[in-house]
């Protein structure tokens, strides 16, 4: 059926040229296919939205076709001409313009100064300060915005979705006609989206192609025409909007297979008492947190990008607290202010960024390994005393229990494949007696065979009544190793699954699909 | 802070459109507690003498010209340390080539205005060709400076015709020359920075190189002009001391601590030293702050290393008042 609907587009479109056009392109990173023989074709005057999970290579197809990367193979065709773009202004000189996630303006100049860098009106080198003024004039006019934003505010004052529109109006500027934006609602509130929604509708109107980037399926549904779907680095297929629904993109996103083995789930008889649960928590990203967290077991918590997974994890772990609400750990109420105080409470937390928050790249596996142990102890006392005599032991007990594959464990962890990168962030969490375990995406960017190791580490860990949360944007893992499935949706948790829950049931709950209220298990069956 | 207290609108917008920096605030009141201190415990001439008010103007000549240049290095993103030794050997190489007479003056300007040039674009392409960090990269210069002039010369060298000495001595009316030449460099530095395609530029590439880069433009260039426009202001000041002390000393720049202070006075008067916020503006103010306590202590009598202590306060205390402020802008 969605071929179907993918020829039909074909043969309404041949007539015309199209404005941007992809062929058989592909990309490899060391270890990871991102794209694979993708071919698609942008048309003037339509809205364009791509989508996939994380890693469906949605982001390096963008930066392909804007000139930050350059494909391994396959051509660009602009206005049916091949290019090639080296550097993202030689994209930007020839019309295709990229609006990136974080801004690209300098907070302490002017819009107008921002929007002109570089090409200011001027004579002998003095700026021509008027004229300066209205181009920019001129310019936000064109997107309707020559009464909201003035072309001498500070770009630092100006609202996320008002920043946005200016680097909107510079792409227009330099008279682009393919806006590629990534994820261009995501840190808008709706109002704001709807200011977007309209200045989208007017550049369509202008004939200009416009690609996005979303995670938000409602979203997709309100501006796109056209929905292409990527799925690990391939093309799943392109659909007219009018066509599609959400069932039928969440299916074309998620269908795949398990691809590899996952430890057993734990045995419900097996869980003990309660030792995390939290009630009514909130912060300024998070509302109404309710939770409970049993020994020995492994609860999943699952959302789109922005739907406060990591958020949570840190409120969790004390990095932003809870201001509101009440902590209970081990059956006592608790107040996690720092981790410091997570870390004394038997917390511990594996975070998303290895490189920047897990590990000291430069430093040797063994003090790695000793960070946190030390990091509660004494400041002055802990190397010089027990430290060194018990990390003559720990070090090597510690790595036999996670299997770092090193000769030595004085080599910097830097040296590390990441997969043994994750193992020495593991064990130094293991070496302060940690009973709660936080993951935020723990195999992330490392390869199979680790991260089935890491898969059954976890699972070990249960098994020594360690209680688990493991945050993760790879489905196939949160249904592979939770017992419990919790789903997340802008800062709140909206719904719980049983064990085993389809990936489509997820993902609809998790674009606000379905509502979940947290104690119902029912949900609809599965559009397989 | 305590003097804004302003009802009516226009004014309000006025003060406002003017963009003054805070730091002005901070002048006021170093001067006014100065000036009270001198009330009480001295014969009160920093209240009372206008005389007083210009001498402190002609302190802060020296390192006002070059801290302007610094502002611009720092407003690009980068620094530079080499002020302090390319300030000593302005003056050895323009007395020495001077030799005390008249005729000498205008090959010695050339000669050491060649050299500044050469050492800002040195300096310049070390940072921007060789991705040194210009930390690093202008300490590297400094030293070779150093080094140079220490082995060549160790005592004063040539003199200065009177002629000369106009810039150190001279007056229009009742305005000192030096005075003059201070405020049309500021003025100069103003335009520069907020009229010309350089000077946005120039914010650019400090605020933000990928963003300048992705813009199209030369951000290698921008920083270059930079550091030779930076180093041509130190020359300024080298021949601004040499011109007062007649004659050219290898120490001038280290004892005046011309590299250090400068970037200090620039942080005071707010610019961000990661670059691409800030302004000459505020760079005056923090000189003139400098040149008050100078005058102020020597009033007083005070041990002039308690200057040192009170500078290095108060460096702080400007720095931690616009970090608290940027916080509260956030929140």
């Amino acid at each position: 059926m969605i071929e179907e609907q993918i020829e039909g587009l074909r043969e309404e479109n041949t007539e015309e040229v199209p404005l941007l056009e992809v062929r058989n392109i592909t990309k490899r990173f060391p270890g990871v296919q991102a794209l694979f023989d993708v071919s698609l074709k942008f048309m003037p005057g339509v809205v364009h939205a791509v989508v996939g999970e994380n890693g469906a290579g949605k982001s390096t197809l963008m930066k392909i076709m804007a000139g930050a990367y350059v494909p391994d193979s396959g051509d660009i065709l602009l206005e049916g001409k091949k290019v090639s773009f080296s550097h993202p202004k030689q994209a930007h000189e020839q019309g295709v313009s990229i609006i990136y996630q974080e801004f690209n303006l300098l907070p302490d100049r002017t819009v107008a100064q921002n929007i002109f860098l570089g090409r200011e009106p001027s004579k002998f080198g003095v700026i021509d300060a008027n004229a300066l003024h209205k181009m920019a004039l001129v310019v936000l006019k064109e997107v309707g915005m020559e009464d909201i934003i003035k072309p001498t505010a500070m770009c630092h004052t100006l609202s996320v979705a008002e920043q946005q529109i200016v680097e909107i109006a510079k792409a227009i500027s330099f008279n682009s006609k393919v806006l590629i934006m990534d994820e261009p609602a995501a840190a808008l509130s709706s109002t704001e989206v709807q200011i977007l929604d309209d200045l989208i509708v007017k550049l369509k109107a202008r004939g200009m192609a416009i690609i996005f980037i979303s995670h938000r399926l409602n979203e997709v549904f309100d501006i796109a025409d056209v929905i292409t779907v990527l799925k690990d680095g391939v093309l799943v297929g392109t659909v007219d909007k009018k066509a599609a629904t959400t069932h039928k993109i969440v299916h074309m996103m998620v269908g795949r297979e398990l691809d590899h083995y996952f430890p057993p789930l734990g045995n419900a008889d097996d869980f003990g008492p309660v030792v995390l649960s939290v009630k009514g928590g909130n912060n300024p990203f998070l509302t109404d947190i309710n939770l409970e967290l049993r020994r020995g077991e492994v609860v999943g918590v699952a959302g789109l990008q922005g739907s406060g997974r990591t958020e949570l994890a840190e409120a969790l772990f004390g990095v932003t607290p809870f201001k509101s609400g009440s902590v209970t750990l081990m059956g006592k109420p608790e107040l996690v202010r720092a981790p410091s105080q997570a870390i004394k409470k038997q917390m511990g937390f594996v975070t998303e960024d290895r490189k920047s928050e897990g590990i000291w790249p430069r430093q040797p596996i063994r003090d790695n390994m000793l960070m946190t142990v030390r990091a509660i102890q004494f400041m002055f006392g802990v190397i010089m005393k027990d430290g060194i005599r018990k990390s003559r032991s720990l070090v090597p007990s510690l790595g036999k229990q996670v299997d770092v594959r090193t000769d030595s464990y004085d080599r910097e962890v830097q040296f590390l494949s990441g997969g043994n990168q994750q193992k020495v962030v593991l064990s130094k969490w293991l070496a302060s007696d940690a009973k709660i375990f936080i993951f935020d995406e723990p195999t992330r960017g490392i390869d199979v065979e680790a991260k089935a190791s890491i898969h059954d580490m976890i699972r070990d860990l249960t098994k020594k009544g360690i209680a688990v949360l493991m945050i993760s944007s790879e489905l196939p893992e949160i249904i592979g190793m939770s017992d419990r499935i919790l789903v997340m949706r802008d800062g709140r948790i909206v719904g719980e699954l049983p064990a085993k829950s389809s990936e489509n049931d997820i993902m609809l709950m998790a674009t606000g699909h379905i509502p979940g209220d947290g104690s119902d298990h029912q949900v609809p069956a599965g559009v397989n | 802070m305590t003097t804004t207290t302003i009802t009516k609108k226009s004014f309000r917008e006025v003060y406002r459109s003017l963009h003054i920096p805070p730091v002005y605030y901070f002048l006021i009141v170093v001067f006014l507690t100065s000036g009270i201190l001198d009330q009480l415990y001295s014969d009160g001439q920093i209240l009372s003498n206008p005389l007083i008010g210009m001498n402190i103007l002609v302190r802060s000549v020296a390192l006002g010209i070059v801290a302007i240049g610094q502002t611009l290095v720092i407003i690009g993103g980068s620094i530079d340390l080499s002020v302090a030794y390319l300030i000593s050997i302005t003056s050895v190489m323009s007395s020495y080539v001077m030799q005390g007479k008249p005729e000498n003056v205008f090959k010695a300007i050339v000669v050491v205005f060649a050299i500044g040039a050469v050492v800002g674009l040195v300096n310049g392409l070390i940072v921007t060709k060789l991705r040194v960090n210009p930390f690093i990269a202008t300490l590297g210069t400094s030293l070779i400076l150093k080094g140079i002039i220490n082995g060549t010369f160790s005592n004063y060298t040539g003199s200065v015709p009177r002629s000369f000495e106009f810039f150190g001595y001279e007056r229009v009316g009742s305005i000192p020359v030096s005075v003059i030449i201070l405020f049309l460099i500021v003025i100069g530095g103003w335009f520069v920075l907020s009229k010309t395609k350089f000077g946005a530029h120039l914010y650019g590439v400090g605020g933000n190189d990928e963003v300048a880069r992705l813009s199209g433009l030369r951000t290698d260039r921008v920083v270059i002009g930079a550091h030779i426009i930076c180093s041509l202001t130190a020359v300024l000041t080298g021949l601004f001391i040499v011109s007062r002390l007649r004659a050219g000393a290898p120490w001038v720049g280290p004892d005046g601590v011309y590299d250090l202070e400068s970037i200090a006075t620039v942080v005071i008067g707010g610019t961000l030293l990661s670059g691409g916020k800030g302004g000459v503006w505020g760079t005056l103010a923090g000189v003139i702050i400098f040149g008050i306590l100078d005058t102020a202590f020597n009033q007083l009598g005070v041990n002039p290393y308690l200057t040192i202590v009170i500078r290095g306060a108060i460096v702080i205390l400007a720095v931690a008042s616009y970090t608290y402020r940027s916080k509260l802008q956030v929140a």
